[in-house]
């Protein structure tokens, strides 16, 4: 099986982020693959090595954008495929999604795309379900468990989550699919596998490698700012006993209505 | 310029998720303020009686499509029929929930559609014409405004950042069919079974959410049967713990959430968690227990109107965000709060 595993490189997720002169800053804190992915990265792994393959890490970034990939190495996808071209910056989701697209396919014979869930920096997860409706393959999103894959009848099973719970669907392949924290821990990368990773070497594809125009994007961000500040004035609820504090709190939530 | 608002009605088996009726309560204002008009897309099988219920949240229109092949959520044949509504539609805005299935959806039909989506959107200005939408990123640690230059504009909507609007029982409208020309064969993908969800309560349209975090487990007044390990006694603490939150929960209608690490630590499912990397919300009333406010936790519930924060360190960063604190053992209080809260709603 031929399985690519999309990932990408945010700032850490305890990072404090502000806005400086209208431009998104993390100060000095460090980048990290998106946890999400590392979800996908891991459910990619095992699932090569149940059902024998290779597992190939894309992403699309800056050049020095490497951290994802080189995680998703360390943890071991066998090969990396970083796609980078400045005609990119700014690019939106659906530009993103063609670009994506454009590159499984120069990669070729590919059985399953997966990703993460969403992106911890933008926060749209909408990157899989986009690839898969260009490169018309079924989308199964919000993935726990996959319960059967026959790569020779090209069919797969898998358990997806929606708010009123799980459905079990069976699909063809090749197929996206994007994977949830359900799936399971993801493992820490190796000893080994950081300084394999730290050494690997990859292909950097710019558009002209992917025989594409720079895909248009429509939507915009003109504007970004810090939440603000909500003046919150927090009345410690005192009380002698748990009792008391309990019915001096209850007192205070129906003087408020907020009951 | 006067705008055609298509809003897209969420529902599963029949039964809608909220939010859409959020969206057509903002697709109605949209219309009105531009003197156009509001349609509902409802899609899936014996879903009739929605299209009544479209007409009275405000809905001028509405495009049905009642099929068998739409019983369950496959995303392939419902983007084709959104797609396709869309195009004799043409409307100038089109509106989903942010649900999991009306994310998929949105995103898919852009693609058909040539446009691009505004995602997971909480405050939208139609004043100038083109769409301007508010949405948090980086997990709610900031905001961006965004634009759309191609049309049809798409929003999905966050659950209650939108006000529901009083139904109409009165009000009625016209339904267009649409022609569904869909293969029944088509073996693309098949929905085998569904597991339903053990808590009836979703946290993302709760009202009301009483979490609970590590603290669920520390409580060293309890004595655990002896023949447990260390990761037992834990857990059997925490199970107690949680079951103190539930009762909270109940006697408010609320739904229960969790901090990630009583997620991972197995206390509880992950469909609980809170957070940046669990589930974004914004209730009226949230109550922390036994949580100490980490930045990934406060992303994912920092925008509930009151933060009712109880634990036994007062300088839990959780203190900075909550307007009631009270220091102290969640195990202690949580039982005469109970009860208190009990009292008072029944009486
Ligand atoms: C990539 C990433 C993503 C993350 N995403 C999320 C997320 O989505 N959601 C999330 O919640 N976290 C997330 N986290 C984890 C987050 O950083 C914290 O570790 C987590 O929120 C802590 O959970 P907690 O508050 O329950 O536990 P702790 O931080 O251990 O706090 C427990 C608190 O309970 C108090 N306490 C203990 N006993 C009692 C008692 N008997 N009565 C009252 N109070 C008591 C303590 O004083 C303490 O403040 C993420 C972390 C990372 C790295
Ligand atoms: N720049 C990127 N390069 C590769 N994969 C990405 C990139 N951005 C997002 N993804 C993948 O798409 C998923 C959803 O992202 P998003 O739609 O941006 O929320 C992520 O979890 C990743 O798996």
């Amino acid at each position: 099986m031929k399985i690519v595993v999309c990932v990408k490189q945010v700032p850490d997720t305890a990072a404090t982020m502000v806005v400086e002169n209208g431009n998104i800053s993390w100060g000095d804190a460090p980048l990290i693959i998106n946890p999400w992915d590392e979800f996908a990265v891991e459910a990619a792994l095992n699932l090569a090595a149940d059902h024998g393959g290779e597992v190939t890490a894309l992403c699309l970034g800056k050049e020095e954008e490497t951290e994802a990939i080189k995680h998703a190495l360390a943890m071991g996808a066998d090969a990396a495929v970083m796609v980078s071209d400045p005609a990119l910056e700014g690019s939106d989701n659906v530009a993103a999604s063609k670009v994506i697209s454009a590159a499984i396919t120069k990669i070729g014979e590919v059985d399953l795309v997966l990703f993460g869930q969403q992106s911890v920096d933008t926060d749209t997860g909408l990157l899989p379900v986009q690839v898969a409706r260009l490169l018309n393959w079924p989308s199964l999103t919000l993935v726990s468990k996959f319960e059967g894959i026959t790569p020779a009848e090209g069919r797969l099973q898998v358990v997806r989550s929606m708010e009123e719970g799980n459905q079990v669907v069976e699909s063809r392949m090749p197929a996206v699919v994007s994977v949830t924290k359900d799936y399971g821990e993801p493992r820490y990368p190796s000893f080994m596998g950081i300084r394999k990773a730290s050494k690997a070497e990859y292909p950097v594809w710019s558009l002209a490698d992917l025989g594409i125009d720079p895909p248009s994007s429509t939507i915009a961000w003109p504007e970004v700012s810090e939440p603000a500040e909500k003046e919150i004035v927090t009345e410690v609820i005192d009380g002698d006993t748990p009792e008391e504090k309990a019915k001096n709190l209850i007192d205070k939530l129906i003087a408020e209505k907020v009951l | 310029m006067t705008k055609k608002i298509l809003a897209y009605i969420d529902h599963f088996h029949g039964k809608v998720q909220s939010a859409s009726w959020e969206g057509m309560g903002l697709a109605v204002r949209i219309a009105a303020d531009s003197g156009g008009e509001a349609a509902a897309l409802i899609l899936g099988e014996g879903i009739k009686d929605l299209a009544d219920q479209a007409f009275h949240y405000g809905a001028d229109q509405v495009y049905l499509a009642d099929h068998a092949v739409l019983k369950d959520f496959r995303p392939e044949p419902l983007t084709d029929l959104i797609t396709a509504a869309a195009e004799e539609y043409q409307p100038d805005v089109m509106i989903f929930p942010t649900t999991t299935r009306g994310r998929t959806l949105a995103g898919m039909a852009a693609v058909d559609l040539d446009t691009g989506v505004m995602v997971d959107v909480i405050n939208l200005d139609w004043g100038g014409g083109k769409l301007s939408a508010t949405r948090p990123i980086y997990g709610g640690k900031l905001f961006a405004k965004l634009t759309c230059s191609s049309s049809p504009e798409i929003v999905t909507l966050r659950t209650r950042a939108f006000d529901k609007p009083e139904p109409d029982p009165e009000r009625s409208g016209t339904v267009t069919n649409l022609d569904v020309k869909l293969d029944p064969a088509d073996q693309t993908t098949k929905v085998l079974d569904h597991q339903e969800k053990a808590s009836a309560v979703s946290l993302s349209d709760a009202s009301v959410i009483v979490t609970g975090g590590r603290g669920t487990a520390v409580n060293p007044a309890l004595t655990p049967p002896d023949d447990l390990d260390e990761e037992a006694v834990e857990k059997w603490k925490a199970e107690k713990g949680f079951a103190l939150v539930q009762n909270l929960a109940d006697v408010l209608g609320a739904a229960v959430g969790a901090s990630r690490a009583a997620v991972d630590a197995g206390y509880i499912e992950y469909d609980h968690q809170v957070g940046q990397t669990g589930k974004v919300v914004s209730p009226d009333l949230y109550i922390a227990c036994g949580i100490s406010g980490a930045i990934q936790h406060l992303a994912g519930m920092r925008s509930s109107k009151v933060i009712v924060a109880i634990n036994k360190d007062p300088d839990a960063p959780i203190f900075n965000f909550a307007r009631f604190g009270m220091v102290g053992d969640m195990h202690e209080i949580l039982p005469p709060l109970t009860d208190g809260l009990k009292a008072y709603l029944e009486g």
